[in-house]
């Protein structure tokens, strides 16, 4: 597990190691419009809310943090558990060294400074779920320190409100994966799954409000929160229960509590896990992990055993606030659509391969890929892997609207008909649909009726009405159902019209 | 046969003067004889008929897996053995049935070796003596010798009650004692402090604690694991050498265990000590030094400086912090390590229902012994957040101090270390008992703990008899990694000394009192 850990305008992220997590830690301050106008209420100082996370990011990877056994999601219990796993007598941890990998391309993407060499610390509690009796974890020199997530986030209605924001990380640290706990209350008994690979993402938050300028209040700890809904809700709920005690003179306890999400509110945990002292103590039987860089890589060493940070740095991949800035500049996009191609997994490189493969101009493919496209997956409840329009398909349909072949009007309908499936390429559908533009010489006909049958509009134009002329020019399209190409179309017109 | 070293008893398996079943049959039935010494927690009878029927086949093929093939071994009892009880002598542990084999075990077992049983030793490797186990003390075979009982039978009465058989030394007594009486023909040992040897000092056999880092630790049940080493216990150096062969080397499954491949190697005969300098420590002249240790040192300097050694006085100043500074690092570490034996995965659990936590408490004290649970309780209040910087902190720096003092020696050019293993013989178990788990340790260690805190490989090796008859041996300190050099001075020593060492089973004047104490155990 990674735990990332974030602080001040910060966000923490922090590894576990034994099922392979990664955790964050760092430190924010939301400022809670609903604390601010509390205050503001009943007349005093205004409340800030100070918020700290960790979050507990489970590892992609094969393996665990500190053993061989396999990481797999939905595992049968106790599944994927080996010797060192259970925490038999003699076994030792050994490190993962995909793990590692993963705990340092997370620190180069959060801006941190990566330590050459951190160290691994036990944690010790009693509980069942924790077989060895103490995790293993960094606590005193984590793998990574000090990095900045800036993030952009709409404040109103508008796209273009956007507010840049940035969240210190204070540290990313490996760390053991404890298992999982079943309470049975009916039998009276507690299972114990030690695959630990349940959970994606855990986020606990630190939260206290003060006074700006003053020092900090006391915080409580919101423990195993797991989704950024929840956390949101349970920052809000805790900083407007905390107002509440202060306003009314009370005193906020320095307590451990869950959040209920079916009640909305967080509640004091029973256990008292948060006042234990932890007893740390360095981990002997790992070694000081030494991580290199290709200027300080001893020479004959074997490069598969070590892990060099420049070659993790090349494989990182671009990250997102660059690809956003990168999908603006190069495409000439608007920034709201950028949000939208880098959130939605795969858009990107979907509207990337359907530019590819056209010669028309991206601005205008953006709205066939954010607008149709992602509309028709949404209401399909589709993901973009599952679309059954290809990139190629769209490619093709934006070239024909683009090299006149067809209206913008036919284009939707071919649009339609690809949602509906089947293997028809857009040319195709507009061969045997009767899609395609009709020639001057059809349009003559059309033209020539709408002008004999319109006689009020020719007069309104004749008199210098131009505006009519649009009329006359849908008329003709819908008589044509959508074949005609509208400047095509007001030509005709004009040179019937003797303009 | 049974006094044979291992390369001779490996030698007469090839020449087809003794096979395999029947040296495993001859080990067998002096176990069954001397289980009056309690060396034994487990003997795994069917289990080393079949790999000693296994080895045979092998002989009769002409494709004997190596020097091991066919040679009775025994573990201590803290490293796992696949489907056969490892208990560490204690109550948590009893019924516990590891489904894997420590990296050690499994290598002996690759070449060959019949595992003939579990050694006992004191709970969890805590203790000196090999008096605290849950299986009752080993006792020295030495006790029964002919020149002890004849040196002694003027002040004690020896032969009628039995009451002053001395201890083994520990924490490995059960191996040291395997070793001595010939039950088998190598064992392996843990040492922590000295736990390998110290019962190999005071059981007249070599051994032989390898540098921290070159043999696996994977499968030892943990004492204190910076310091921890599989021990190997043998009648000669030579055998001694022949097994670090087999055990050392890098494994992916022990992090700490060095990369580099080892070299394996052989001793010569003739040694030359000419361009060797021996460091004598001149802290190591501990109060409590017995006269006739002292003169056994100060003899084998001479020795040695006669064969033309240089032998020079060298000073490690931070010793005598060593045992306070290992008290509060080997707790802690222990504190943290039996965190995992609560009752719920293996071993014992009590019976309580009431909640998990009234489980676990009653468990672990039912099943550690107040040694274990005394430093379990120590070693958590060093932990404590308050404690940590007082204590365990300080406890680290000054053991890099000591290693420091060792880097610094041998750094000005010395080779090796001459010191004592012990301060005296073995002492009789009703004397040994009068002082706590703690103080005992805290003078049978005073010798051999530097080299652990050190994380430097150290041998002790016979060097006479005491004058009550019993074995003294003297250490050799050498420079990490070093084992070749170590071994090879070592070797010398050992010609020189021409140690007699116990051939038990040709004591044919111990029969009865063999006999005797059999019929007792099979009473209780």
């Amino acid at each position: 597990m990674l735990q990332v850990s974030c602080g001040g305008c910060a966000l923490l992220l922090g590894p576990s190691v034994r099922s392979s997590q990664l955790c964050y830690v760092g430190r924010g301050w939301r400022t809670a419009s609903t604390a601010c106008k509390h205050a503001r209420d009943t007349g005093s100082l205004p409340w800030e809310g100070v918020v700290g996370l960790e979050v507990h990011a489970q590892i992609n990877s094969a393996s665990k943090l500190f053993s061989s056994s396999q990481v797999k999601f939905a595992a049968p219990p106790n599944s994927t558990v080996s010797f060192f796993d259970a925490s038999l007598p003699g076994t030792l941890p050994t490190l993962n060294k995909r793990c590692i990998e993963a705990a340092v391309m997370t620190g180069l993407a959060l801006n941190c400074a990566i330590n050459k060499k951190s160290l691994f610390d036990r944690k010790h509690y009693f509980y069942a779920d924790l077989p060895a009796g103490y995790q293993i974890t960094q606590q005193r020199l984590p793998i990574a320190v000090n990095g900045l997530l800036t993030y952009r986030y709409p404040t109103g209605k508008k796209w273009s409100d956007m507010v840049t924001k940035c969240v210190r990380i204070k540290q990313i640290q490996l760390e053991q994966d404890s298992g999982k706990s079943l309470h049975d209350d009916f039998m009276r008994q507690t299972l114990i799954d030690l695959n630990r690979a349940e959970g994606q993402l855990r986020v606990d938050a630190n939260i206290s409000v003060h006074h700006p300028g003053e020092p900090y209040g006391v915080r409580t700890e919101v423990k195993n929160i797991n989704s950024a809904r929840f956390l949101a809700r349970a920052i809000d709920y805790e900083i407007k229960r905390q107002t509440d005690i202060l306003n009314n003179g009370g005193i906020v306890q320095n307590e451990t509590r869950a959040f209920d999400y079916k009640l909305g509110a967080t509640i004091p945990m029973r256990d008292k896990e948060g006042k234990q002292d932890y007893r740390f103590m360095p981990e002997p039987n790992l070694p000081p992990l030494i991580l290199y860089d290709s200027k300080t890589l001893p020479r004959n060493i074997d490069a598969g055993q070590v892990i060099n940070i420049d070659l993790i740095k090349e494989m990182l991949p671009e990250l997102p606030n660059i690809t956003r800035e990168r999908l603006v500049e190069e495409y000439g996009i608007l920034p709201e659509h950028s949000f939208v191609l880098v959130n939605e997994d795969g858009l990107k490189e979907y509207f990337e391969a359907v530019v590819k493969m056209t010669t028309a101009d991206p601005k205008k493919i953006i709205g066939w890929v954010i607008k149709n496209l992602l509309g028709y997956l949404r209401q399909e409840n589709l993901t973009i892997k599952q679309s059954l329009i290809t990139p190629s398909a769209l490619a093709e349909l934006v070239t024909l609207l683009e090299n006149k072949v067809i209206s913008s009007s036919a284009a939707q309908q071919v649009f339609q008909e690809l949602c509906k499936g089947g293997n028809k390429t857009p040319t195709l559908i507009v061969k045997e649909k009767k899609l395609g533009l009709l020639d001057s010489e059809q349009l003559e006909g059309i033209c020539q009726k709408i002008v004999d049958e319109h006689d009020e509009e020719v007069a309104a134009i004749r008199k210098g009405n131009l505006k009519v002329m649009n009329k006359l020019i849908g008329l003709v399209q819908k008589a044509s159902k959508g074949r005609t190409d509208p400047a095509l179309a007001k030509t005709i017109l004009e040179k019937k019209l003797q303009l | 046969m049974l006094g044979m070293s291992l390369r001779e008893a490996a030698a007469a398996l090839r020449c087809g003067q003794l096979n395999p079943i029947e040296l495993y049959q001859k080990c067998l039935s002096l176990i069954k004889e001397t289980r009056f010494l309690n060396a034994y927690i487990n003997v795994a009878e069917d289990v080393a008929l079949r790999q000693a029927t296994e080895a045979e086949k092998r002989f009769r093929q002409g494709k004997p897996l190596g020097e091991l093939d066919g040679i009775p071994v025994a573990v201590k009892d803290n490293f796992s053995t696949a489907n056969i009880e490892t208990t560490c002598a204690s109550q948590m542990l009893k019924g516990y049935i590891p489904p894997y084999n420590a990296t050690v075990v499994q290598k002996l077992l690759d070449q060959g070796a019949v595992l003939m049983g579990k050694t006992n030793l004191d709970e969890f490797g805590m203790g000196s003596g090999s008096t605290d186990s849950i299986f009752g003390p080993v006792k020295n075979p030495w006790s029964y010798s002919k020149q002890y009982r004849e040196k002694n039978s003027g002040s004690r009465t020896i032969a009628d009650d039995d009451s002053d058989w001395v201890i083994a030394g520990g924490s490995s007594g059960g191996s040291a004692v395997a070793v001595s009486s010939g039950t088998c023909f190598v064992a392996l040992g843990s040492d922590t402090g000295g736990s390998t040897r110290n019962p190999a000092s005071h059981c007249g056999v070599v051994g032989l604690k390898p540098t921290y880092g070159l043999v696996s630790r994977h499968g030892l049940i943990p004492l204190v694991n910076s310091m921890d080493v599989p021990g190997i216990l043998a009648r000669c150096v030579d055998d001694v050498a022949t097994v670090l062969g087999v055990l050392a080397g890098h494994d992916p499954l022990d992090s700490t265990t060095i990369q580099d491949p080892f070299q394996t190697f052989t001793l010569p005969d003739d040694i030359d000590v000419t361009n060797l300098c021996v460091g004598i420590p001149k802290e190591y002249h501990a109060p409590g030094l017995s006269t006739e240790t002292l003169s056994l040192w100060s003899r084998t300097a001479d020795l040695l400086e006669d064969a033309g050694a240089k032998v020079v006085e060298v000073s490690l100043p931070h010793t005598r912090y060593s045992i306070v500074c290992y008290h509060v690092l080997c707790t802690a570490e222990v504190a943290s390590n039996m965190a995992r034996f609560d009752g719920l995965e293996y071993g014992h659990r009590a019976n309580v229902e009431d909640s998990t936590e009234a489980m676990y408490s009653a468990t672990r004290r039912e099943g550690f012994n107040d040694v274990v649970r005394g430093r379990i309780l120590s070693g958590n209040f060093f932990l404590l957040k308050q404690n940590y910087e007082k204590y365990f902190l300080k406890a680290q720096k000054v053991r890099r101090l000591i290693a420091d003092d060792f880097v610094k020696v041998f750094k000005s050019g010395v080779d090796v270390l001459l010191t004592p293993t012990t301060l005296g013989d073995a002492a009789p178990y009703e004397d040994f008992i009068q002082e706590d788990n703690r103080t005992r340790s805290a003078q049978e260690d005073v010798f051999t703990q530097c080299a652990n805190m050190a994380g430097v490989p150290a041998i002790t090796v016979p060097a006479g008899l005491s004058s009550r008859g019993l074995p003294l041996g003297l250490q050799f300190i050498g420079q990490a990694f070093r084992e070749q050099q170590l071994l090879s001075v070592a070797k010398w020593f050992e010609k020189q000394m021409n140690f007699c060492p116990l051939d038990f089973y040709k004591h044919l004047e111990n029969r009865d009192i063999c006999q005797r104490k059999s019929n007792i155990a099979s009473l209780l």
